[in-house]
């Protein structure tokens, strides 16, 4: 190649996922794991671009650029307002067939996944979902997708070698949230829908709210319960301890089973990613679809009966103990600390 | 109506074993079960047959054996049971595998019509939850996932209500048949096959179909060939490493918890605990 030809640029796409002009975090965390593969890939002629459906919602392509997309292709039209999988899907393989990016990372939440597979179905191209680690192979140069599969018992590394995009899709909380640039500039592309609203065979009638948002994938602290509490008395004292450290209540997936909370609290595979500064294990003990999910918190202080429980084997610190005397004992310490900073102060 | 389910036959993953020398799965002697989510969606399309009349179609891509979890499925309460198998579907992705689906389900259709299609939201062996949008998005059927509930099913009028389950809350959709939904387990509580069903699966035997007949697949879109995606390695997840660890038995309550406080404390993550507090330490 000589200098003077200008390269084709390589472009790295992820998907801005937003509802109601609310921007998911999942898409910085993308973005920021797109400059790294970009950096990884071809330092000179790759470039981060975003990718950003919805009504009235151009305001989150000026966040994107900030994160890093140097690009962002924006298709606003009514028929966006609401996320449908047919509009959407339409819309970004367009999108996906006019420019052909090389990779292309969408959020692995409800809505990302139910959009990712339709897309590389309609491009026919592959897509690898969950992953919890992407890199650039450096001998092939093509995306290495790291997820666990088997109920997260074995990890697969996928490559996706000739068709275009390599799709990939990363759960919230897997990957960093970068540092946005206080001031970023980019380069908006509008691009039309070219759908109409008769064309789209599903209405949106109503949405239920849910409960108020707990928002556990984000939370700082977690204190999490297992099948140890044997039974759901222990949970209003798992919830007092996690208030007195300002966090939330987890719960591992058989306490969801048995129905004794929602399903929201749930962490592990068949639950939510969390990535807390403090997670608090009481009475769990760790399977691998349990520690798939909580593993990436800074630090993890156990609480098990049984010295052998697996999730020892991710703790930073473990008690060996009951759990119905070590958490009443953490509230009143972490109380008497708290009254004691306030009484210096 | 005319429903048709799509199944899987997987591992019991809570029982599936690692082999510590190779890093590979054991899956000699690994239990195989229906995908549990798949078993709520023959369900719901046996629920809407008794209610509506008509038929339920069951169909999978599998090894012989898969044979078995068709049977099963006619013990729910399944009037047909297809088996799509043969060595050139090995290796197959989800790209492919929602090929191959989507193309048994237009074989079907031609046959009579379709008006729902039912997955289960995800397999428990690869959780892509992938195929069933795939599969939509080859018959360019409307897709509603994380389905939770059929509110309302009008097969003459040729619409239907769904709930689905999304982070806001809960969607209710109105959408045009044939739908595909991938459904969650609460789309309709599983009961006790009924004898009859149970006698007539004691007989049955699922329709075999290989890649050649009756329905011929498109060599290139299927087994290794129609896959996108191959898998590069495949290791067992490294161990973090233990941590330290206190035993209230040998050290006393206070002490233990006075050491966890100190370490968070001394780790700076938690604004309500200050590093520097010394947390009862000796």
């Amino acid at each position: 190649m000589t200098p003077q030809t200008t390269p084709q640029a390589r472009r790295i796409w992820v998907f801005i996922e937003q509802e109601d002009g609310a921007p998911h975090p999942v898409s910085w965390e993308l973005l920021g794991a797109a400059q790294r593969l970009a950096a990884e890939l071809d330092a000179g002629h790759a470039v981060v671009e975003g990718v950003l459906l919805g009504h009235q919602v151009e305001a989150i392509a000026q966040e994107a650029f900030r994160y890093g997309a140097r690009r962002v292709y924006l298709m606003d039209d009514p028929v966006l307002a609401v996320y449908r999988n047919l509009p959407y899907a339409a819309g970004v393989s367009q999108l996906v067939q006019s420019y052909q990016p090389e990779i292309f990372l969408v959020g692995a939440t409800t809505l990302g996944r139910d959009l990712a597979s339709a897309i590389a179905t309609r491009v026919q191209t592959g897509l690898t979902a969950d992953c919890t680690e992407l890199t650039i192979d450096p001998k092939q140069g093509i995306l290495a997708a790291t997820r666990p599969t088997f109920g997260g018992n074995l990890m697969a590394t996928i490559l996706c070698r000739q068709r275009r995009p390599q799709m990939a899709t990363v759960r919230p909380r897997v990957l960093p949230m970068p540092e946005p640039l206080a001031e970023a500039a980019g380069e908006l592309i509008h691009a039309p829908l070219g759908m109409a609203e008769e064309e789209v065979p599903v209405k949106r009638l109503r949405l239920i709210p849910g409960q108020q948002q707990l928002n556990l994938e984000y939370a700082d602290v977690i204190v999490a319960g297992g099948r140890g509490l044997g039974g759901p008395d222990g949970l209003p004292l798992l919830e007092e301890l996690a208030q007195a450290l300002g966090g939330v209540l987890g719960v591992s997936r058989p306490l969801v089973d048995a129905g004794w909370v929602s399903a929201e609290h749930q962490v592990g595979q068949t639950g939510k990613t969390v990535r807390p500064k403090l997670y608090i294990a009481a009475g769990i003990s760790g399977a691998v679809q349990h520690r798939v999910g909580m593993s990436g918190a800074d630090f993890i202080l156990a609480i098990n009966s049984d010295p052998q429980a697996p999730i020892f084997q991710v703790a930073n610190l473990g008690i060996v103990g009951d759990l119905y005397q070590v958490v009443p004992e953490l509230i009143s310490q972490v109380r008497a600390l708290q009254g004691g900073d306030d009484h210096v102060r | 109506m005319h429903a048709v389910v799509a199944i899987k036959q997987v591992p019991d993953t809570s029982n599936v074993r690692i082999n510590p020398d190779t890093g590979t799965l054991i899956r000699e002697g690994v239990p195989v079960i229906i995908n549990p989510y798949d078993v709520h969606a023959v369900e719901m399309a046996v629920r809407l047959k008794e209610r509506f009349g008509g038929k339920v179609t069951v169909l999978t891509m599998g090894p012989p054996k898969a044979a078995e979890a068709l049977v099963e499925c006619i013990e729910q309460g399944a009037d047909r049971a297809i088996l799509i198998t043969d060595r050139k579907f090995a290796a197959a992705d989800t790209l492919a595998t929602s090929y191959v689906i989507a193309h048994a389900i237009e074989a079907i259709q031609a046959e009579e019509p379709v008006d729902l299609l039912l997955f289960g939201k995800q397999a428990i062996d690869g959780d892509t939850a992938q195929v069933g949008p795939g599969v939509a998005a080859r018959l360019d059927v409307p897709l509603i996932s994380y389905a939770i509930q059929i509110e309302a099913f009008d097969p003459v009028a040729r619409t239907a209500i769904v709930h689905r389950r999304i982070e806001q809350g809960i969607e209710v959709l109105e959408t045009t048949l044939p739908v595909l939904l991938t459904v969650e387990k609460e789309i309709a509580a599983v009961s006790r096959a009924p004898l009859p069903n149970l006698i007539r699966a004691a007989a049955y035997q699922p329709e075999v179909w290989s890649a050649d007949a009756p329905a011929p697949f498109d060599p290139a879109s299927i087994g290794i060939k129609g896959s996108p995606t191959i898998v590069g390695k495949a290791f067992t997840p490294p161990p973090k490493g233990a941590g330290e660890r206190v035993h209230v038995a040998e050290v006393g309550l206070a002490a233990a918890v006075g050491t966890a406080l100190a370490r968070i404390a001394a780790a700076g993550v938690v604004a309500a605990l200050p590093a520097g507090i010394n947390g009862g330490q000796p």
